[in-house]
């Protein structure tokens, strides 16, 4: 061997030392890791919640892209307004109506979806510490806005119908007692991701009270709300309180993801900060896709489209249940949706979703372990499961897959004994939030 | 020229093993630093469409970067000798071995080199046996702390220290996640490095000794590929006997094994100085956190000029 040179240390980024302490959590992980996997033809996957746009009129799609640029090319590819394009925001008034919200087009304000909608309302909201009452389990990506704000998290418990209220009267009261402060209450009423479940109208009311009654702002996140299958659309809270309720709405589940248009519905004084927040962060929301879809909105009969899609996912929705019912062993529990792309999904005592995805992806199904929905480390005997994008017949293999790698797991649990022996391991640092 | 840069290159990169998205990065940058030096270079996942593809475009050479599973079993290897194309890396037999981690310790071993006291235990023999009375007697044999991770697999995927007992069964279902073979072996306390081990005309040589420091004090897979989660030193802080010692161990390990061209072997130095084996890589990880091209860049060498010599010698050998 030659001479030994003088040791040399490196971390292999020379930056480590300078990260903002709220990206701590950001780390690679084995879970993530093994989402690559999942996106191989041979993998039926359940995991992510992409929309079936294949169900989209394509066609009419490129004509209506391929007119704009033509005709409106200098406007479209240029910057617009912070606030979002005035003739969509009309129209999303429209878009609106069936779930009963009632607006003016200033109190709307364009966003790169509603992700960013959400990604605003905490930024002009939520300091460090401030904390956010969310459901349990609630939406990857908001768990993931929540913690780059340095927020605290706190979840309450949910039922058939969605989130408790007594319970969230219960955190409000626990928060408040320990001396912190309550800034939002987030929640998912309709067709919740990644619960499946639905508020009725009287949970609602009693959602709201709770709220109102505490002070406090209620985050209403509806991106499913046209998506129900019987036809008919739950109505939002944000129709019943246009003061005490940020409503967000979004195109990416009823005409197309990719587009990348969403939007919020709030009172003035919050209004204008949004909007400034949002030219900050982006300038201003791409006028070339919120012009496609006005163009879109006003020469399709979008709403056709939207029953086109409940077909998609109503059907696929049915394929999933069936399979379920038919080969779950037992034990195994799941949440019937009424519309939107998911069921959650309780495995029998004992088991662990998150230890038991390599074995899964070992069989070529995937999903999306419950701890990925929770702040705190709840959820791991529990998966989310997507129906919006295979095919009825790939999810029904994906099921027939999942049954047998749970009974395989059974069978292995089993054998060492009771989940209580287990040691408990740390929530998931990095938000799945590839997935969402 | 050398034939490497008159010949188009194949890096198969991907798979379906869960270490797939390292085996896409290490492929990426490889092909990237073969590129520099003026090959010819693709990269294609093993799919349905690779044999067609090979079929279609036969290559000058492939460099199989899969890592875990059919990368690194073998099982790859053998495909490609039955089509007769060359390859960068070890034959299939040499994998079959080093991909077996109680296998290859048992080799290695033989050959005079340190290695833990081990088991290797199927699920079936807890659940046929009763789990409680086996974990009794693993402990008693092994002791505390042990290491317990899947025997065919890498990246520290299913691998688990435990400390305590109580530990053990949890330990047991995460390394059954990814095999039906656990491997439990007594923990090894002291200094974790990595020794990388390249192939030229002349032979067999070590790179500098890498030295691995993870913050967390495990190296596991977020230590692994999560830029500033690890400190690395390299030459490794040890005496330059002990330095020799490292290097002859995985010069040893890769001749036992009758590996090929590239491996990297990972040993814990104890306090006595003394380097104990636990694995050897026969597809090492390239990314931009591995270990291999650090060891390359602290011998003065360029990955992608490193990367060439060895296609050359593939397509020499046939």
């Amino acid at each position: 061997m030659e001479p030994t040179a003088q040791p040399t240390s490196t971390r292999l980024d020379p930056w480590v030392d300078s990260y903002a302490a709220r990206t701590r959590g950001l780390t690679a992980s084995q879970v993530r890791a093994l989402f690559a996997v999942a996106s191989r033809p041979e993998v039926v996957s359940l995991a992510g919640g992409m929309p079936f746009v294949s169900a989209l009129p394509l066609d009419a799609v490129a004509e209506t892209v391929a007119r704009l640029i033509r005709d409106r090319g200098a406007v479209a590819l240029q910057y617009g307004s912070g606030q979002g394009d005035v003739r969509l925001r009309e129209q999303i008034l429209e878009v609106m109506a069936p779930v009963g919200v009632t607006a003016h087009p200033d109190d709307i304000v364009v966003t790169a979806g509603s992700q960013m909608a959400l990604d605003l309302v905490v930024r002009v909201f939520c300091d460090p510490g401030d904390v956010v009452l969310v459901e349990a389990p609630t939406y990857v990506t908001a768990l993931g806005v929540f913690s780059s704000y340095q927020c605290e998290v706190v979840h309450v418990p949910m039922d058939e119908q969605g989130m408790r209220p007594d319970a969230l009267r219960e955190a409000i009261a626990v928060t408040r007692a320990a001396g912190k402060k309550v800034k939002l209450v987030y929640t998912i009423p309709s067709f919740h991701n990644p619960g499946g479940v639905t508020q009725g109208p009287q949970r609602r009311i009693e959602v709201l009270e709770a709220v109102r009654s505490a002070g406090l702002l209620l985050l209403e996140d509806d991106p499913y709300g046209l998506l129900g299958f019987d036809g008919t659309v739950p109505r939002a809270i944000r129709a019943d309180d246009s003061e005490g309720v940020i409503y967000l709405g979004t195109f990416s589940k009823t005409i197309a993801a990719g587009l990348r248009v969403g939007w919020a519905v709030a009172p003035h004084g919050v209004r204008e900060k949004l909007v400034l927040a949002n030219e900050t962060a982006t300038l201003c929301p791409s006028n070339l896709t919120q012009m496609t879809i006005s163009d879109y909105l006003a020469t399709q009969p979008w709403f056709d489209q939207v029953k086109v899609f409940r077909e998609v996912y109503r059907e696929r929705r049915d394929a999933l249940l069936e399979s379920l019912d038919a080969l779950m062993p037992a034990g195994t529990t799941w949440t019937v949706p009424g519309g939107g792309f998911y069921s959650w999904v309780t495995l029998p005592d004992g088991l662990d979703a998150t230890a038991m995805l390599p074995r899964a992806v070992a069989a070529l199904v995937a999903y999306v372990p419950g701890t990925g929905f929770f702040a705190d480390g709840q959820g791991r005997q529990s998966l989310r499961l997507s129906y919006c994008y295979p095919e009825p017949d790939r999810i029904r293999e994906g099921v027939r897959r999942l049954a047998g790698v749970i009974e395989s797991e059974l069978e292995v649990v089993g054998t060492f004994g009771s989940p209580t022996a287990r040691a408990e391991r740390p929530a998931a640092s990095a938000p799945y939030t590839d997935l969402a | 020229m050398s034939i490497a840069s008159e010949g188009r290159v194949v890096v198969l990169a991907g798979g379906l093993s869960p270490e797939r998205d390292v085996s896409l990065r290490s492929g990426r940058r490889v092909a990237d630093a073969l590129r520099v030096t003026g090959v010819d270079v693709g990269v294609l996942d093993v799919d349905a469409n690779l044999m067609a593809n090979l079929a279609a475009q036969p290559p000058a050479c492939v460099v199989p970067l899969l890592h875990g599973g059919p990368g690194e079993d073998g099982a790859i290897r053998d495909v490609l000798v039955a089509l007769g194309l060359p390859f960068v890396g070890s034959g299939p037999s040499a994998c079959r071995r080093a991909f077996d981690k109680p296998i290859a310790s048992s080799l290695v071993g033989a050959a005079g080199v340190a290695v833990p006291s081990s088991m290797a235990l199927p699920h079936a023999t807890f659940r046929e046996l009763g789990a409680a009375a086996v974990l009794d007697a693993v402990v008693a044999r092994l002791g505390l702390p042990l290491m317990v991770k899947p025997t065919r697999g890498g990246s520290s995927l299913g691998a688990t220290v435990v400390r305590s007992a109580a530990d053990l069964p949890s330990a047991m279902v995460a390394a059954y996640a990814y095999g039906d073979i656990a491997l439990i072996e007594s923990f090894v306390h002291g200094t974790e490095v990595a020794v990388s081990v390249v192939e030229d005309a002349a032979g067999a040589r070590a790179l500098p000794v890498v030295e691995v420091v993870p913050d967390g004090g495990f190296y596991d897979y977020g230590a692994r590929y999560t830029a500033g989660a690890t400190e690395f030193v390299t030459p490794a802080r040890l005496s330059d006997d002990v330095l020799a010692a490292c290097a002859e161990t995985a010069l040893t390990v890769h001749r036992v094994l009758g590996l090929r061209d590239w491996s990297r072997s990972d040993l814990i130095v104890d306090a006595a100085g003394v380097p104990w084996y636990l694995e050897v890589n026969v597809a090492p990880g390239m990314t931009e956190t591995s270990t291999y091209p650090q060891a390359v860049l602290a011998a003065g060498l360029d990955l992608g000029a490193v990367t060439a010599s060895l296609v050359d010698l593939a397509i020499t050998r046939g």
